[in-house]
């Protein structure tokens, strides 16, 4: 295929003036966008600001209120997502869209899968085939087990996968990096920039500006729905392109206090759940933030789980406050003073079909709770509060979470988890898919609950955010614990090394 | 795809083979587990009774699952994808009183089959339009579509009756014969079964519906015309159910107003015992099928043993909560498989 020149061929893709609304939010209004083949374009924008709602456009799940969709200079409509990938179109979505119950290589090739004779399914193939993605993508899972319990970072490889079987000219990505670590990200950028070099189109999403600074060669930025710019990244500094995004100058990304350390508020030892973790041992003190790196799949997230009581552990204990607690049992945590904001929002974290103020309120009832009867009064206060404190992006309070961007309904886990007022607070990818603005405020809130006392222990897959935000910095390595590094002496290069079990520990 | 990978590094460590195919290891631990609860009552009963395993024992056995069988298999195709049909009792009673009335006037045994089918490929329809087009639950829709199917029949049928003496003899008799112990009926059974199956293994159609059932939004973003795969299903549902009023005629050979009432329940109880869970996207028709067969069985046992037949509601109630308890055990077990097979392919260079 030739590469292209910059006066160029045609877009493959583009959007002319289109405007889509819900209801009474404008998602996007006169929004342009043009993707050429060999360049990989980034779509910037705060939570909110549409990006989602331009993807399904361009994929066909939306049909956008006005304005055109062209193909190779052709306006089309798309009647289902089918004819966009009919057309070449292959998309990630934001949120991973697989079906638990079937094997990682049938989510692939669902609906495409290799024929035998008489169009039976040629099985086989379609299992090799999923292994040699993986191994592009250099991850070792097995096309043969379900999908059903695979972690959101493993959710979003073989989202990926799926989408580089196509035989793609345009591949859109809402958000593939947001729960991979940096040697995944690495991989992804590997084989996008292939498929750039031999032609395709990309659109990249990703609230780490750096990513895009990396891979992209033009961005578009959105605003509240509205188009902002379109222009080339060489020449932009991270500021620029955060001052088209917010539209203003922000504060500091890592507004970490220095907090004296106090009594032991967290302690476990020796924790082994059998196949999963091993002996891991660490502490968290008051006012200290604790955090927890490693590779995907390293055991971060499950040791979490076990603390918290939603998975039972085999040996070890924990113990709040010089109190222990009941293996598996999370109301006895809770009742101890432990909170945890877990990784997977829509599987754990949200009742998707309830309103935002009832999410935010869920963790309340002991307190909303008078003689048996909600105070509702109470609650909406109370979830108003925090839906302001973390600029949650929401028509009324009222509306259920469902109809949220990805980035403000993890608010509203956030915010659903500060409110219980909690002594220790596990996060888990706290900031996953937040913009760059409120990522911010939510490290301002962590610093200062830590400042206030709490024991913060935090899980991230953004290395610069644990570099920014820990006191202490935790490394995980193939279920155990690698390394234990304090703040003066992490480093990129010391987590990474053992992160990967290159260190001597 | 034409891409090569820019850096050709090497998995460290290739996925293994433990992991291959699980879905297929615990469908089939879920069949294997009905398969022994069947044999050990069968095996009981035997030591029990020495008469229940003769050759007439044998052959009741099959033929009393027989019309269990074939619209438990179209049932779990429906429940597969998250849905339900209740208007199966129904659907057979009246396409077994239109192929009796046919009959009756003289009419071709085979033309008299496809008649059947073709009623409940009317009454399939009717229900997958109103539960694809609309958006009502499908519990609902059905159980609308069960009351109007029966509504039909009485109005149609009265007080009359068919009874064996005015069908053609080679037809009754077919409904009765077969090759020593195995019938004709359950010959056909077999066959409906293992070309079903087959299909929900080796075919695209079929694995979208495991795909729509598991989830039905992605399944969307997929391009599965999800639509018109819950009209099929449906459609093959009313299908089956109307050949099984064939084939219950042929048994029988006695049809009135009622037949078929309240039949829907042990055909929901056969799928579900059998593995076929509600919440869709798992399950397979042998497990269904062993699930019929379980719940028929339980009904010529317990007379062989000498028990009152009164126990038969009780005793299928208790296999059903059983098989939910199951379900639930494996669902864990199955979890905690797959988190350790995670950690170990987890583990990459
Ligand atoms: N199905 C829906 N119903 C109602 N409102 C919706 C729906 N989908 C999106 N919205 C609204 O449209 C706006 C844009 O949402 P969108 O998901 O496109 O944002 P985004 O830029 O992708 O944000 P994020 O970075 O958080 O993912 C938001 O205000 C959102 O609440
Ligand atoms: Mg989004």
């Amino acid at each position: 295929m030739t590469h292209p020149s910059d006066t160029g061929p045609a877009p493959v893709l583009a959007l002319r003036d289109v405007s889509k609304s819900f209801g009474a939010v404008r998602a996007l209004r006169d929004v342009s966008l043009e993707l050429f083949p060999g360049e990989v374009h980034a779509l910037a924008g705060e939570n909110g600001a549409g990006k989602s709602t331009l993807i399904k456009t361009l994929a066909g799940v939306h049909r956008p209120d006005a304005g055109q969709v062209l193909l190779d200079g052709e306006p089309t409509v798309f009647h289902g997502p089918a004819d966009a990938r009919d057309a070449g179109i292959a998309v990630i979505y934001q949120e991973p869209t697989l079906f638990p119950d079937l094997s990682i290589a049938e989510n692939i090739y669902m609906g495409r899968q290799p024929k035998r004779a008489l169009g039976r399914i040629d099985h086989k193939a379609t299992y090799a085939a999923t292994l040699e993605l993986m191994r592009r993508l250099g991850v070792g899972l097995d096309p043969g087990r379900p999908a059903r319990g695979l972690s959101i970072a493993d959710q979003q490889i073989v989202e990926i996968a799926k989408a580089l079987s196509f035989d793609a000219r345009v591949l859109v990505m809402d958000e593939p990096t947001a729960a991979l670590t940096g040697s995944e990200v690495a991989r992804l950028f590997g084989v996008v920039r292939t498929l750039r070099d031999q032609g395709a189109a990309v659109l990249f999403i990703s609230h780490r500006l750096e990513e895009i600074f990396e891979i992209c060669r033009r961005v578009t930025t959105l605003r509240d729905g509205a188009f902002v710019s379109s222009e080339p990244l060489a020449g932009m500094t991270e500021d620029d392109l955060v001052r088209r995004m917010v539209g203003r100058d922000l504060a500091e990304l890592y507004p970490k206090q220095e907090v004296e350390a106090g009594a032991v508020a967290l302690s476990v030892r020796r924790l082994t759940r059998e196949g999963v973790f091993t002996d891991v041992s660490f502490e968290v003190r008051r006012g200290e933030i604790v955090g927890l790196a490693g590779l995907v799949g390293a055991g971060r997230t499950e040791v979490a789980r076990a603390v918290f009581g939603i998975d039972r552990w085999d040996a070890g204990e924990v113990e709040v406050d010089g109190k222990a607690l009941t293996n598996g049992a999370p109301s006895t945590a809770m009742a101890a003073g432990l909170a945890l904001v877990p990784e997977d929002r829509r599987a754990q974290g949200l009742v998707m079909d309830m309103s935002i103020e009832r999410n935010i309120g869920l963790t309340g009832l002991r307190t909303t709770v008078k003689a048996g009867l909600m105070d509702r009064g109470a609650e909406r206060s109370r979830s108003l509060d925090w839906a302001v404190k973390l600029q949650v992006k929401y028509a009324r309070i009222a509306d259920t979470v469902s109809t949220l961007s990805g980035g403000n309904q993890q608010k509203v886990v956030l915010a659903k988890w500060l409110a219980t007022g909690p002594k220790v607070l596990i996060v888990d990818e706290p900031t996953r898919g937040i913009d760059v603005g409120t990522k911010a405020e939510v490290h301002r809130l962590l610093s200062q609950l830590a400042a206030d006392g709490v024991a913060v222990l935090m899980i991230s897959s953004d290395l610069p955010e644990i570099l920014g935000m820990a006191d202490r910095v935790l490394v995980m390595h193939e279920g155990r614990v690698t390394a234990a590094i304090p703040r003066a002496d992490a480093t990129e290069e010391t987590v990474m090394a053992a992160a990967t079990g290159r260190a001597a520990a | 795809m034409t891409v090569t990978a820019t850096d050709p590094t090497p998995v460290s460590e290739a996925p293994k083979s433990s992991g291959t195919r699980l879905v297929d290891r615990v469908l089939r631990m879920r069949e294997l587990a009905i398969l022994a609860v069947f044999l050990v009552m069968i095996v009981i009963t035997q030591l029990g009774n020495s008469e229940f395993l003769s050759e007439q024992g044998i052959k009741d056995l099959l033929l009393n699952a027989t019309i269990l069988v074939i619209v438990a298999t179209g049932q779990s195709l429906v429940v597969m994808t998250r849905n339900v049909d209740l208007s199966v009792g129904s659907t057979l009673g009246i396409s077994a009183f239109a192929t009796g009335t046919y009959l009756q006037g003289g009419g071709n045994p085979l033309v008299a089959v496809l008649l059947a089918v073709l009623t409940g490929v009317g009454f399939g329809l009717l229900n997958g339009l109103l539960v694809s087009l609309g958006q009502v639950p499908a519990l609902v829709v059905t159980l609308g579509t069960l009351y109007i199917i029966r509504g039909i029949d009485s109005i149609w049928v009265g007080s009359r009756q068919i009874t064996a003496a005015d069908l053609p003899g080679g037809f009754v008799g077919f409904g009765s014969g077969g090759v020593s112990a195995v019938p004709w009926l359950a010959l056909i059974a077999l066959a409906v079964l293992v070309a079903t199956a087959y299909y929900l293994e080796h075919f695209g159609g079929g694995r979208e519906l495991y795909a729509l059932g598991s989830d039905p939004e992605a399944a969307r973003l997929a391009g599965i015309p999800v639509r018109k795969r819950i009209l099929a299903v449906y459609t093959f549902c009313g299908a089956l159910a109307g050949l099984a009023g064939a084939l219950y005629l042929a048994r029988f050979g006695n049809v009135d107003s009622g037949t078929g009432n309240g039949y829907e329940l042990t055909v929901v109880s056969a799928v579900v015992v059998g593995g076929v869970v509600f919440t869709g996207g798992s399950g397979s028709v042998y497990g269904a099928a062993l699930g019929a067969l379980l719940l028929t069985s339980v009904n010529s046992v317990l007379p062989a043993l000498g028990v009152s037949s009164v126990w038969v509601l009780a005793i299928n109630g208790v296999l059903l909560i059983l098989a939910i308890a199951v379900d639930r055990i494996v669902a864990l077990r199955v979890a905690r498989t797959l988190e350790k097979l995670k950690k170990r392919s987890a583990r990459r260079g």
